[in-house]
């Protein structure tokens, strides 16, 4: 379990990144910090591993302050993976991958036959283990540095806006990958985003925050959804804009199915149901039109 | 011909001393620019000061500083180490603003995980930054490898020019032909000098060849370093 106690940051020049911060993120669990830019999201993530050392305030991993631990050798038991994968250009994939491993001693061989499992894991195919990053596509170069977030079997997984920078196509397959690698290794990951549709797909708890790191509702996707905390929320999550307010439409698909609108009257997406069992409201799908395009840009 | 194969002996040694004094101050201006690079690149008020003072001394004329140096260092007129110190303090001049940009141009994401990923701030510089600042560098010393060559030249006038002795001599004698071999022996240590530098390159940065990138980066450093040599003590 990782906790910030009254955690507050503030920059030389004096800009407050993060004021009287209290949080408690589970263990084995998926935590977002989701917020706009200047909400001091990842100034939070870079002080689990010191990268960033709070002004006042502790931060616990399993009950040990860490500012009791050396910083360099705290970051080589957490793994880091952030936006265009940060990999060293000069080093071969399978080098990037060992990186870790190789820094704290690990052989050469082992670390290397370690990497090439990972790239298993993170569904990298092995014959790229001898390419430079460059050579990569960056959907590929985002699971490269996946698989060294991994490399030492951290239980504390750091990811910084890991998906920021790659197509939605690509995004989407490295969510499911992630989903996927959380099932079976169940880390404590403190995930990083201003996409708040990512974060209700990854997180078993979701935090919203505003300017200066104040939580403005945490709890799981569900409960945000259901019960929004206020108008900042409501409005970051889209449902000021109906987009959350979902009604099956007369208008069928397959069989039983029905095309889901939403409040604006837009397709979404198909709910299928037996037969008489689903409320079937009376709009029916509009077409889309210029009034909707922050919808569209909220989404990007 | 005939003169190269009679005066053989004279020919190449004075190339064999013509690329050894060529040679130190081209190693002293590389080893001594990574440390200035480094700190210009990362104190803005060290990289004004640095770059000034050695442009300043990059636009003492070449055959003012090959003669008063013995003045300043103590030395004899006839010292080895006049020219070595005069070139050395080109080469630096040359160096510095390439190891500066070289250093800079490493992308800071890429510092900032290895340092996330847990490397102590001496194995970052060694093992990432130095050998990322690599390609900028290289091109950088390139190009002051064929200045200093050429450069070496002048110090004939104070007798420690190498294969410049073959230029004064040649004129003063009004005989081209030894001048000419002079040209092509001059030529022949640069291109040496060259094939050396891109073969080191070749096995220390086999990456950089594959990173567009970073070759284009190598050659805006190169042309930069190619007008700001131009407007230098010419020879």
């Amino acid at each position: 379990m990782i906790e910030f106690r009254s955690v507050s940051k503030t920059f030389a020049g004096g800009t407050l990144a993060v004021d009287d911060f209290n949080l408690q993120l589970q263990a084995h669990k998926v935590t977002v910090l989701v917020g706009s830019s200047g909400s001091g999201k990842t100034t939070l993530l870079r002080m689990i591993n010191r990268m960033v050392d709070p002004t006042s305030g502790t931060i616990e991993i399993d009950g040990d302050d860490i500012s009791r631990v050396e910083p360099v050798r705290l970051r080589r038991g957490i793994g880091y993976v952030m936006q265009n994968s940060g990999l060293l250009p000069h080093r071969r994939v399978i080098d990037n991958i060992a990186t870790v491993p190789r820094l704290t001693g690990v052989p050469k061989e082992r670390a290397h036959e370690r990497a090439l499992e990972l790239m298993d894991v993170v569904g990298l195919d092995r014959a790229l283990a001898r390419r430079y990053p460059n050579q990569l596509s960056g959907g590929q170069q985002q699971r490269v540095g996946v698989a060294r977030g991994l490399a030492v079997d951290p239980n504390i997984l750091l990811m910084d806006e890991p998906f920021g920078a790659v197509d939605p196509i690509v995004r989407s397959d490295l969510q499911q990958e992630v989903l996927r690698i959380q099932r079976e290794l169940a880390k404590t990951i403190v995930f990083v985003t201003h996409d708040i549709d990512e974060a209700f797909l990854l997180g078993d708890q979701v935090v919203i925050l505003e300017t200066g790191g104040r939580i403005v509702q945490k709890g799981t996707p569900e409960e945000i959804l259901a019960a929004p905390a206020n108008d900042f929320v409501a409005s970051f999550i889209g449902a000021d804009r109906g987009k959350r307010r979902l009604t099956a439409s007369s208008a069928r698909a397959k069989g039983d199915d029905r095309v889901l609108i939403d409040a604006g009257g837009y397709p979404v997406g198909v709910i299928s149901a037996p037969a008489g069992k689903l409320a079937v409201g009376d709009a029916s799908p509009k077409s889309r039109s210029i009034s909707n395009k922050t919808d569209q840009a909220g989404d990007a | 011909m005939t003169w190269l194969w009679n005066n053989l002996g004279l020919v190449l040694g004075l190339t064999a001393d013509h690329a050894r004094l060529s040679a130190i101050p081209i190693l002293v201006g590389f080893a001594a620019s990574l440390p200035l690079g480094w700190f210009a690149s990362r104190f803005p008020a060290a990289r004004a000061i640095l770059l000034s003072v050695f442009g300043i001394l990059f636009t003492i004329p070449s055959l003012a500083l090959f003669v008063s140096l013995p003045a300043v260092l103590g030395t004899r007129i006839l010292d080895d180490a006049n020219v070595i110190v005069a070139l050395s303090i080109y080469a630096i001049a040359m160096m510095l603003r390439g190891a500066t940009d070289a250093f800079s141009s490493v992308s800071n994401d890429v510092l900032q995980s290895a340092t996330a990923v847990g490397y102590a701030s001496a194995s970052r510089f060694w093992t990432v930054q130095l050998p990322l600042a690599g390609p900028v560098l290289l091109a950088t010393l390139r190009v002051v490898s064929v200045s200093t060559v050429s450069l070496l030249s002048v110090a004939a006038l104070i007798g420690k020019g190498g294969l410049g002795y073959l230029f004064t001599n040649g004129y003063q004698r009004d005989f081209p032909e030894e001048i000419i071999i002079g040209i092509v022996f001059t030529l022949l240590i640069a291109l040496v000098f060259d094939l050396i530098l891109v073969t080191i390159g070749r096995i220390l940065l086999p990456w950089s060849r594959r990173d567009p990138r970073a070759a284009r980066s190598g050659l805006n450093s190169l042309i930069g370093s190619f007008r700001h040599s131009s407007a230098g003590p010419g020879a």
